[in-house]
This record gives C-alpha cells, structure tokens and sequence, in this order.
C-alpha cells in the first residue's frame, strides 16, 4: 500500500471522527464517509483520495464504541491508520471491518502531512518514502492477522464458515 | 439471571481462594473455554463465555445487518441477549424509527429480549446484572456495570454480531490498576468528583486496555449509584472495565431489585496491579471538566462565573435517583435563572417513577426544570437538549467532546448533579457548596 499521509494530533475522538447525528441516521458507509473527520476538519472527506493513510498520536479512537468511526474512514479510501497508540474498541472495531491499524510510538512522530507512506503488512514494514524512513512494527497475534487479510470479520466468517478465535 | 462458570466446582472454589490473582484474572479464569481449568494470567489472550450481551439503537442495527450478511440464522442464547432501544427514544425522526422497527422485528424473530425507554446500562443494572458476570455491550460505557462486581467491557457493532451468534469472545487478560479512595468525603463532593480527579491525573489515556479496581473506605460506603459513577467513566481513562467488588451494600441492592444469585469474587491479597493509586479524599473539592477533553479538569472555584445557556441532568454517568435528589434538595424554593434551560432525563423510567412518587420531580417542575423520557439524546447530541452554535452547556453526562452534544461550536462542561443544579440557579458555573447546608 502506498498514499499520502493526513496528520492528526493526540486523543482524536470518534465523535470528530463521525459525529452521533450522522450515525443515528445511517449504516450507509458512503454516507458516512461524507462526514468523516468533520469535527477537526470539514473538507477531509474531499480532499483524501484512495490509498492515502491517517497518521495520529496518542489514543487513536478514543470514546463511543460507534463502529461507524473506522467504517467512515475506510469508506473515504483510507487504507490504514497509523498512530502512536489507539483506544482499545476502536482498535477491536478496525480490525472487525478489515481497516489496518498500525501502533508505533515514535514512527508518526517522524511523518509530515504529505509525506508519502508505504505500508507492507504482511512484512511488517513501514516507510516514510519522503524522508526515507523505515521501520519495522509489532505483528499481531496470527488471527488477528488472518482476519484483516481476509477482509474483517464478515468476510472471514463467510470464506471459513466460522469465527478466527 | 444466572452467571455461568466454565470449569467444575473444585476449580471455580481454586480461583476464588487465590491470593495472588487480580478480580479480572479470576472472572476469565472461570469464562475461558479455549482452556477448561487453566488461570487466565494478565497479558493472554483466551476466549471466554459471555453471560450477557446488549446492543442499542445506534450499535444493534448494524449488527443485525451483519448477522444477516453472515447468514446466522439462529442467535447463541435468546434469553441472554437484551436490546435497548434508548439513545433516541421516542424516535425524533423517521430513519431512526426505521431504525427501531429492524430492532423490534429482530426481537420478534429471535425471541431476544428488547426494551425501551431506560438508558441500557441502567436497565441492566436494575433487571438483570448480578456479580461474577461477564458482560459485553455494544456501547463503550457498558463498563458502568462493573458497579455490580462483574467484568463488564464494550465492543463494537460487528463484534456484539459474533458474540450474539456464538457466546463468545476474545479478549486479552488486561492488566489491574486498583485505585482506593480513603478518608472523609467533604461536603459538596461526590462520586463524580472523585472520578473526574482522577481524571486529571492519570489522563484520558491513562488506563487504556486495563482494568480499574475503586476500593477504599469511601468506595465501601457508596451506593450502586455512587459506584455505577465511578465504573462509568473508567472507560474515559480508556479502561477495559471499571470493577467494584461485591459487598453487602451490593446484596442489599440486588435483594431489593428481587435478585440473588451471586459470585463472590474478590481479588487475591497478593494480587499484582500496574498501578496503585491512593488518594485521600479530604481536600477534594467539586471539580469541572473544560471542554473538549474529559481530563482537562479544573477544581469548581477556577471557573466560577462561566455563564451556561443549558444544564443537563442525565446519562449513564449521573441520571440515577441519588442525582436527582441532590439536584431536587438545591434547587428546591429556588428558580432556574431566566434564559437558562435545565433539562432533566431520568436514566431508567424506575428513576423517574421513583422520583416522581418522592416529590423530587415536583420539586424541580417547580424550580422550571423540564423532564424529559429517559433517553440518552441530550448527552449524544440527538434530541431533548441538542445544544446549537456557540452555545454553552453544563452537564453531568461523560464526555465533553468537540460537538458532542451537537453543534461543534458548542462547549461542554463536566459537572456533578450538585454543580449542574447550583449552576442552573445562577445561570453561570457555580460551586454547589453554597446551596448545601
């Protein structure tokens, strides 16, 4: 995977991330997407392309355990969400849809908006393509990693008949 | 309501005598069922039996539509799954009725449990928790329930799916935090306060993916409402579950609301946490949380004089009938100050039947309060109390979040039920110390 990055500071909440009166209205992920972000940033939603990831500080996700934050983002074409750590249901919810989170304490710290990010997950690597920055990151436990590759949950449910765990 | 255990007797009697495990590690010791018989130790990750699973309006919708696109035909248990509609009820516009009608077709088709019209975790409590529990809710303060002495965490939609489809889950064994609140609780503070300090100094990151154990001698002496309080906000640190072990005050609740079966699980006296912190609650005073951080707290007199255009009463957090007494014993002969509306959403219709046969809700009518269904509208920003632009409000609900309780110019102050009252008086941030003999 390969994008631009978008920065954002610590502690951003799922209600910037989709406020509740979008979410009470809809389970329409593009009609989520619309509203993406729009706490701290009105426009994010039109300005991301395809492939472009979120880079964020601490506690990524924090608050409400609206499933509808991480299917907002993934529905504006996000294709992973890398931060320096994330609160734990949106962290659980992420993966359940298939949208990559990537915890690393120093790495967002070394990334810019704009840059441009690499990501390979089955390697577990990570560059930062402007500034020629690698690292390596933590893998998840083995079903966990099955699940995101097959999709999110849904999807692994429906190729192996049954739950990862 | 049953709790279940996983492994026989002679294990479930091991674990409870051990002195050297966490309550979280003895609750999953006896839900895992990847390992029969094996101590769930801090740090692995086991997969456990639930015993309850609940979903609302604004997480249940799509769950069903997840359980129908993973073709579930039949849920694990239909008397162990409970919808709640209440996040906006009555429905304040036609999608969401929509959205209510899936729910209750649902409940018709499986036979699950539904209710309407209490805030879900109230609900639970006062229906169906008794300790020794696991609990999991699609809703992230489904920690509150921890006030029961059960291991109570939240998830997401297509995770609470999973979970009504298989009664299972996986979780890893979280780390202890054990907080002890001693001392002599001055007036005018309460278990909001308490929680909110703590709050302050260990951030709104600070206990995430862990769980907190509140003990300590003011602890012991709350009610299920003070402790509900304390439980509720654990996950605004980013706590796993919140826990309040099981006491007589705990069997007194539970006998009263006609229920009995009980596990008593307290943690081994030896047990290791990540932390411990000890606080004496002597020079605690009524504390507020600025917007738009739930830790940006502030002690009540700092910001004293910040005028309001709304006070809430309600939520999860703090919408029991010991809030509403307090309000009710400030604002009584008083009025709220013109231009300010003081909303008042009682968390269970239990609550609200409560306060109404006790006078309290004349008693707030007659100070100009308007009470609304128990719902939890005002708090997420949906209906019954939606705050417009550049509007101020004080509440004692959870979350002070940029454009939480609606438009993303307005503020939200954190409050207990005693600062929200005193300050619907004066209409501007007040310390309630003034108004309690």
């Amino acid at each position: 995977m390969e994008g631009r990055a978008w920065k954002f500071g610590d502690n951003i909440n799922t209600d910037i991330i989709i406020p509740y009166k979008y979410k009470a209205r809809t389970i329409d992920p593009k009609s989520l997407a619309n509203h993406c972000m729009e706490g701290i940033d009105p426009k994010f939603s039109k300005k991301v392309r395809k492939g472009d990831f979120i880079v964020a500080g601490k506690n990524f996700g924090c608050g409400s355990s609206r499933e509808q934050a991480p299917v907002a983002i993934k529905a504006c074409g996000i294709s992973a969400v890398i931060a320096e750590s994330f609160a734990r249901i949106f962290y659980r919810n992420a993966i359940n849809i298939g949208l990559p989170v990537i915890a690393h304490k120093d790495f967002p710290k070394i990334i810019n908006e704009g840059d441009t990010i690499e990501v390979d997950l089955k390697k577990g690597v990570i560059k930062n393509l402007t500034k020629k920055k690698i690292i390596r990151v933590e893998k998840q436990p083995k079903f966990l990693e099955k699940m995101l590759q097959a999709g999110g949950l849904v999807e692994y449910y429906k190729k192996f008949r049954k739950f990862p765990w | 309501m049953q709790y279940v255990s996983t492994a026989n007797k002679d294990f479930l009697d091991e674990v409870i005598a051990d002195r050297s495990l966490t309550f979280a590690e003895k609750v999953l010791s006896i839900k895992r069922c990847d390992e029969i018989g094996k101590i769930a130790s801090t740090d692995e990750i086991i997969v456990a039996k639930v015993d309850l699973a609940m979903a609302h309006d604004g997480t249940a919708p799509l769950a069903i539509k997840v359980l129908k696109e993973l073709g579930i035909k039949k849920v694990w248990d239909n008397d162990k799954i409970i919808l709640h509609i209440d996040h906006t009820y009555p429905a304040s516009s036609e999608q969401i009725a929509d959205f209510h009608s899936i729910m209750r077709k649902f409940a018709i088709e499986q036979r699950c449990r539904i209710q309407e019209g209490n805030i879900c975790h109230q609900y639970m409590l006062e229906h169906f928790v008794v300790p020794g529990m696991l609990i999991v809710g699609a809703d992230s303060h489904t920690t509150t329930q921890g006030s029961l002495g059960t291991f109570a965490t939240g998830v997401g939609s297509t995770e609470i799916a999973a979970i009504f489809a298989s009664g299972k889950i996986w979780l890893k064994v979280p780390e202890s935090i054990k907080i002890i609140f001693d001392g002599k609780l001055p007036r005018g503070v309460f278990a909001k306060d308490l929680i909110l300090y703590i709050m302050s100094k260990i951030s709104c990151e600070g206990a995430n993916y862990k769980a907190i154990e509140f003990t300590g001698n003011i602890v012991k002496d709350f009610s299920i409402s003070s402790r509900a309080t304390l439980c509720n906000m654990s996950v605004e640190a980013g706590a796993k579950a919140g826990i309040v072990e099981m006491d007589e005050i705990t069997e007194k609740y539970l006998i009263s609301m006609g229920r009995k079966a009980m596990l008593r699980i307290h943690s081994g006296k030896e047990a290791e946490y990540v932390e411990i912190i000890k606080e004496n609650v002597e020079n605690m005073e009524p504390y507020v949380a600025l917007p738009h951080n739930v830790d940006n707290v502030k002690a009540v007199g700092d910001v004293e004089g910040q005028p309001i255009d709304q006070a809430f009463l309600g939520s999860c957090t703090n919408g029991r009938f010991e809030d509403l007494e307090i309000a009710a014993k400030i604002l009584n002969g008083k009025k709220v100050k013109d231009g300010v509306r003081l909303i008042i959403t009682p968390a269970s219709k239990l609550v609200y039947k409560t306060a109404l046969k006790s006078g309290v809700i004349e008693t707030l009518l007659k100070a100009g309060a308007t009470i609304t269904s128990s719902t939890c509208g005002a708090c997420v920003g949906t209906h019954c109390g939606v705050l417009g632009s550049g509007e101020i409000c004080i509440s004692c609900s959870n979350r002070n979040f940029i454009g939480r309780m609606g438009s993303p110019k307005s503020k939200v102050y954190l409050a207990s039920p005693a600062t929200v009252a005193a300050s619907a008086i004066k209409g501007v941030i007040t310390d309630p110390r003034k108004y309690l003999g």
